[in-house]
């Protein structure tokens, strides 16, 4: 669990980050969304010591960050930023071993890690450990840098606008393989965006940030249904709102008993993917089956329509 | 073909020199022409062979002093502490660009007597600014997120420098290295007006008895040295370049 307390930032004149106050559920993503200049990398930045707090506290597992030395404190934490900033002059697998390397394990266990992490992004060991990085691709390349920040089993995920320079099918791709080993090893993730649609659907909870401030802390749902007048109303604000809504919950969380004719749903989609099918098809409803493609019910046109309305 | 026409000249350049300097008589009929009053056209004085490496290895030693100031310094005022000792360092070193060798000579001869001395002193001075220009260049170069990686996974600020930094800017700083080596390579000619031994010595003796033959010798020779040890650096460079990823990232 991290817990910011009145945390700010100053750079000279400026308030970069002003009175945020947030605490971050362990095993969960939350995502700091902003636009450039919002303090939202500030934020983040502070929670490794990169920069240092102006005042206030930050407490990982009730642990004071300042108590350790800056240095001590990152090699504990993984850290993934925008053009994963590899060090072009190693191999992929001394890449990932950097901070197991600090830390003084022990060869054949970095090689053991480094495999295990290769394997584990869906990379080969023996094609991969010994390239460079100019000869990966730019998705490889991000997977390599997210590889190289989980390599000593750190609890917390710090990302920088990780996928901001990659292309939009890379970047889908990638945010599903976070999501995947997010799940899998059940870390804390903290990651920074300006793109509310990342947002929404990467994180738990999501913190507004605007101006050094946080202006709401919640859940995708809550800040999709109940925008904080203002800024946060305008940034989720537009055509795209019930969309969005829908895209947070599977197909089961609204199925209905019954059956209906038509092509089937599973029911892990979301029901965005339900919508634009029934729309597609031109059906009231459709059947609703498990991954083993047994039937579980069905899914109408009108439940969906509730779910993806706002409050009255 | 044409991949071919930079190792035959090497080789030729290579060939060239070492007849020059080892077998001098070799060279007598067509230097005999440059020499006037039955002058003699090959220099006999000292052997060829003993002022050659004598030259190169005032250069060597010039070039590893200079080199080590100029990477010390370059360092230093890239760090947050030394940053601003940037301008006064910058003035410094042109200084000792600007100040011809020449003239530090005669004003360290006064002071440290003949020989040597004076020499080295005049050579790293003059050598100093490719070096310490290009290895501020080559670590302002290394790409910032590959730093803030660096620094965001707990790398130390030396570790920052020996693992991350000077790895990265070592083919500029290569480059430096290369320029001041030539230059030394022919300025240190001139450390034999002071009595440093060097081929400087077999330029001056023709200078002094006016033959035209002595002259050919000596400069024929240490350009011949500074062409080959460019190009030999340049390929050191190359290797370092494609080792760090720098290369085949400009080529493709």
């Amino acid at each position: 669990m991290i817990e910011l307390d009145h945390v700010s930032r100053r750079f000279g004149e400026q308030l970069a980050v002003d009175d945020v106050s947030f605490s971050v559920e362990r095993g969960t993503i939350t995502v700091i969304v902003g636009t450039s200049g919002s303090g939202k990398s500030t934020t983040l930045r502070m929670i490794n010591r990169l920069i240092e707090p102006t005042s206030g506290t930050i407490l990982i597992d009730g642990k004071d960050t300042a108590s350790v030395s800056g240095e001590e404190l990152r090699r504990g934490i993984g850290y993934v930023i925008q053009g994963n900033g590899l060090f072009p002059h190693w191999t992929v697998a001394r890449n990932i071993a950097t901070v197991p390397t600090l830390l003084g394990w022990d060869s054949s266990r970095v090689a053991r890690r480094v495999d295990e992490l290769l394997s584990l992004f869906s990379m080969k060991p023996e094609d991969f450990r010994e390239k460079f990085p100019h000869q990966l691709s730019g998705g490889e390349q991000q997977r390599v840098g997210v590889a190289r920040a989980l390599a000593a089993e750190p609890g917390l995920l710090l990302m920088d606008e990780p996928f901001g320079a990659l292309d939009p099918i890379i970047r889908a791709k990638a945010q599903e393989d976070l999501l995947a080993v997010q799940q899998r090893l059940g870390i804390t993730v903290v990651l920074v965006t300006h793109d509310m649609e990342e947002a929404i659907h990467l994180g738990d909870k999501i913190a507004v940030m605007d101006g050094g401030k946080l202006l709401q802390y919640a859940p995708p749902a809550e800040i999709l249904a109940n925008p904080a007048p203002g800024f946060v109303e305008k940034l989720v604000d537009g055509v795209d709102r019930p969309f969005r809504l829908l895209s947070l919950s599977p197909v089961a969380s609204i199925v209905e008993p019954g059956t209906a004719e038509g092509p089937p749903i599973l029911e892990t989609a979301t029901l965005r993917d339900a919508l634009s099918e029934l729309l597609w098809h031109r059906r009231d409803a459709l059947p609703v089956t498990a991954g083993d493609g047994t039937v579980r019910g069905k899914i109408s046109l009108q439940s969906l329509l509730a779910h993806a309305s706002g409050p009255a | 073909m044409s991949r071919l026409v930079g190792p035959v000249a090497r080789l030729a350049a290579l060939a060239l020199l070492l007849a020059l300097v080892l077998r001098p008589e070799w060279f007598e009929p067509i230097l005999k022409p440059f020499t006037e009053n039955n002058a003699p056209a090959i220099y006999t004085q000292s052997s060829l062979l003993s002022l050659t490496l004598a030259h190169l290895g005032l250069v060597a030693v010039a070039s590893l002093i200079g080199a080590a100031l100029a990477l010390v310094m370059g360092v230093f005022v890239t760090r947050p502490m030394g940053a601003e000792f940037l301008p006064l360092s910058r003035s410094l070193v042109n200084i000792g660009q600007t100040f011809p060798p020449v003239a530090v000579l005669a004003l360290a001869v006064p002071v440290v007597g003949f020989g040597v001395k004076p020499t080295l002193i005049a050579l790293v001075l003059y050598g100093l600014l490719p070096i310490f220009e290009n290895t501020i260049t080559g670590l302002k170069e290394v790409p910032g997120n590959v730093v803030e990686a660096a620094r965001g996974m707990g790398l130390s600020p030396n570790q920052q420098l020996f693992r991350v930094e000077l790895p990265l800017a070592l083919p500029v700083i290569l480059a430096g290295i290369r320029l001041s080596v030539v230059i030394n390579m022919g300025t240190a000619t001139i450390g034999s007006t002071v009595a440093a031994k060097g081929l400087g010595e077999v330029i001056i003796a023709g200078l002094l008895t006016s033959n035209t033959a002595f002259i050919l010798q000596g400069g024929i020779i240490v350009a011949l040295l500074a062409v080959l040890l460019y190009d030999a650096l340049a390929i050191l460079e190359r290797r370092v370049a494609r080792r760090t990823g720098r290369l085949a990232e400009v080529t493709g």
